[in-house]
């Protein structure tokens, strides 16, 4: 029993050194998951703070002027060019140099005043139209605050119904607190994931694993040996990550580590099994890479980190059950936003074990099977 | 004179075309190859086609009545009739906010028992809670909220019982995809995905592999010269680019009927600049690290998050910070995408089309020659 643990501890001592001899390779494993994690916590948000626009004001009343103010005075709206003619809509908006084109008719000032509705046409880029669906939002709040302020100066009443809108553990709704915890798992599961496939890989192409072969240790023990350097580093990733979003990016952790860190054992445990089951079918590192990136890819998919599980067709979500890096965004994100506790991460946590066990398992029968 | 150019020349394309042969081989042979090269293509079109949406529907929330008035029933049929939410109806808020803590709603609304009473007095407050951890869906659901509770406002004037007062009223049209379809959206995020992995990621270890195994010695015994060397990895790949450009454009096509507005020529012309950017990239990172771990570890670096993150694809790159922009600059991805769009959705625009293809041309062939620097025969 002692003989076995020291002989994966051994072999698990070779592995990271072997990850670390080479400086390249360290560097590698440490700074690429801290580098992505600060710029696309940067980048990965659906909040716009710059949205360039023209305005074509017909009008050019004080009404009118005042809207545009409104919107100037924004700090989100970059007025780009005042046009004057219709035909330099379609230029703008054709070289991307306006999100989008205001245009205000001319006698806009004059229905308002007469208490008709005034018309203002919103002309949007819809090459990328999420990005234009966000911008016309922030138009068409920046209109309802325009709006009731005409009407509160004009001694009309206001709107009769208002909402008041609170939000639940992201006050500000802001997307860099969703996108940042998703990247621990995303980030880890890729490194581990090809880690543990290419560490086995090498051995195979290498021809070093048939060595390993006739010494003592057995298939299993080779298996843990080469999975636990794996899930340390992946520790050792999630953790740096989990340090960026707390300390670069000041996002308030709700939970407790211990949760969090056991959701994190069991999905590091799923990754080294797939990484594992991976490396039984293959024979070169090529294939090792490319078999597990075959994997990640759609998993990373259809995890919510991109588009929300809920929202896709319901087979594809039958496809997410086994799906590892959705049970790690959920736990992640209920964990380090809402605060859950065991209990309520339950549903998340039997998956992945399960997940867990049973990539352990065929790979161990692969791995003997291959052998003969 | 010319007949010596002509022999050379001849013989150096046949050996040009046994690389290539034995490349393709390999290619063809190894199934991991064939698996990023045909199978996750065909796998990426059936998810974006049909598995990604921003799209929010069906969203479970809770409706809590503290006022049983006919105002307020009124209110909620609102949300009962809207395609975006199946709602949950409830008298108590402490019932609803402990379905929101399990997660078996994303939002409340709360119709306090007052509502009636200030309604007729003219001014109303409805309460909206919406789950903030997935902060996106959460953004659409609030607007969804808005867009029911203002229905509601807005039958109420036309009934007459509040005034109706100037205002003003926004008219939105989405320029090239009026329909606001997604499909428009993720179809130029699919093709550079596709073109990123087959240049950078199938590539990113073939000459490190060579050089691992030391096969490129015996390489360079042989009459074959590093350039075409070079050019007979390239070509299987770009092949399989291409296949996988028109791959895409049929799937847009037929499957999800996004049009092209541009000229198949220009989309081929600029695609095939952008694989020969991919293809200088897989091929200069293995040439370069000439270790097959840390070649994959760059070309994963390199290619595929950033064409997926930073490529204006999915986030808008001028609301990110200065820093991160200037990052977007220096990845072939954001030019790429910026002509994707252009040419399926907006024509030939040649305004936008020249400098971003200017910009990949120049780095197609700085990539390039930086691999043939690298590729001496020389042992190392």
């Amino acid at each position: 029993m002692f003989d076995a643990l020291y002989r994966v501890l051994a072999l698990a001592r070779k592995e990271l050194l072997a990850m670390f001899k080479d400086p390249r390779s360290r560097f590698s494993l440490i700074i690429p998951p801290i580098l992505q994690c600060l710029i696309y916590g940067y980048a990965a948000t659906f909040d716009l703070s710059t949205v360039p626009y023209a305005v074509l004001d017909q009008s050019r009343t004080a009404a009118s002027r005042a809207l545009l103010a409104k919107l100037d005075g924004s700090g989100v709206f970059d007025r780009v060019a005042d046009l004057t003619r219709a035909t330099d809509v379609k230029d703008f908006i054709d070289q991307q140099r306006v999100v989008l084109v205001l245009q205000i008719g001319q006698d806009f000032e004059r229905r308002l005043s007469s208490g008709q509705s005034a018309d203002v046409q919103v002309i949007a880029d819809g090459r990328n139209s999420n990005t234009a669906a966000t911008a016309t939002g922030y138009v068409s709040a920046v209109v309802s605050a325009f709006n009731a302020a005409w009407l509160s100066a004009h001694g009309r009443r206001g709107a009769p119904l208002s909402t008041t809108i609170r939000s639940w553990y992201n006050p500000n709704l802001e997307t860099r607190w969703f996108m940042v915890p998703s990247l621990i798992g995303t980030l880890t599961l890729l490194q581990t994931l090809m880690l543990t496939a290419m560490s086995v890989a090498r051995e195979r192409e290498e021809g070093t694993f048939d060595q390993l072969l006739v010494t003592p240790i057995r298939p299993a023990e080779i298996m843990a040996g080469k999975a636990l350097p794996s899930m340390l580093v992946g520790t050792t990733q999630a953790t740096s990550v989990l340090l960026v979003a707390q300390l670069w990016f000041g996002i308030p952790f709700a939970g407790s580590f211990l949760t969090l860190y056991a959701g994190l054992s069991l999905f590091l445990l799923a990754a080294v099994g797939l990484g594992l089951l991976v490396s039984s079918v293959v024979a070169t590192m090529q294939q090792a890479m490319l078999f597990a990136f075959v994997l990640v890819m759609p998993f990373a998919l259809l995890s919510g980190l991109t588009t929300p599980v809920e929202n896709m067709p319901a087979t594809l979500q039958y496809f997410t059950v086994i799906n590892p890096l959705r049970y790690a965004i959920n736990i992640t994100h209920r964990v380090y936003l809402e605060g859950a506790g065991f209990a309520q991460l339950l549903p998340e946590l039997w998956p992945l074990a399960l997940i867990g066990v049973s990539t352990l398992s065929a790979a161990a029968f692969l791995f003997r099977h291959r052998l003969s | 004179m010319l007949i010596d150019h002509l022999r050379q020349a001849r013989q150096a394309f046949r050996r040009i075309w046994a690389l290539i042969r034995k490349e393709t081989y390999q290619v063809l042979r190894d199934p991991s190859s064939v698996a990023i090269g045909m199978v996750m293509p065909a796998v990426l079109v059936l998810l974006f086609g049909y598995g990604l949406s921003l799209d929010v529907s069906n969203v479970p929330v809770a409706v809590v009545f503290e006022d049983p008035s006919p105002d307020a029933h009124e209110l909620a049929a609102g949300f009962e009739l809207s395609a975006y939410f199946k709602p949950v109806f409830t008298t108590s808020m402490p019932l609803a906010e402990q379905l929101m803590r399990a997660r078996r709603v994303d939002g409340i609304i709360r119709i306090r028992s007052d509502f009636s009473r200030h309604l007729k007095a003219g001014s109303a407050d409805v309460q909206v809670i919406v789950l903030g951890t997935q902060a996106n869906n959460a953004r659409i659901i609030e607007a969804y909220a808005q867009g029911a509770l203002g229905q509601y406002a807005a039958r109420q004037a036309a009934e007459g019982r509040s005034p109706a007062p100037g205002m003003v009223k926004l008219r939105t049209r989405l320029w090239f995809n009026e329909a606001n379809d997604s499909h428009y959206f993720l179809v130029p995020g699919l093709i550079v995905l596709i073109m990123t992995l087959i240049g950078a990621f199938l590539t990113a270890m073939v000459m490190a592999r060579e050089w691992e195994r030391g096969t490129i010695e015996a390489l360079f015994v042989t009459p074959v010269r590093a350039g075409e060397i070079l050019l007979g990895k390239m070509v299987p790949y770009f092949v399989l680019g291409l296949a996988g450009l028109f791959l895409c454009v049929v799937a847009a096509k037929l499957l999800f009927a996004v049009p092209l507005r541009g000229s198949l020529w220009v989309l081929t012309g600029v695609s095939i600049l952008y694989l020969l950017v991919t293809l200088g990239i897989g091929l200069s990172v293995s040439s370069v690290t000439k270790s097959q771990f840390v070649a994959s570890q760059i070309a994963l670096l390199l290619s595929f998050m950033p064409a997926m993150m930073l490529s204006g694809f999915l986030f808008d790159l001028r609301s990110m910070p200065l820093a991160i922009q200037l990052i977007s600059f220096l990845l072939p991805a954001r030019y790429y995408v910026s002509l994707l769009q252009t040419e399926f959705l907006a024509g030939d625009v040649w305004s936008v089309i020249l400098p971003n293809a200017a910009v990949l041309a120049v780095m197609a062939t700085a990539l390039l020659l930086l691999t043939r620097m690298a590729t001496r025969k020389r042992l190392a």
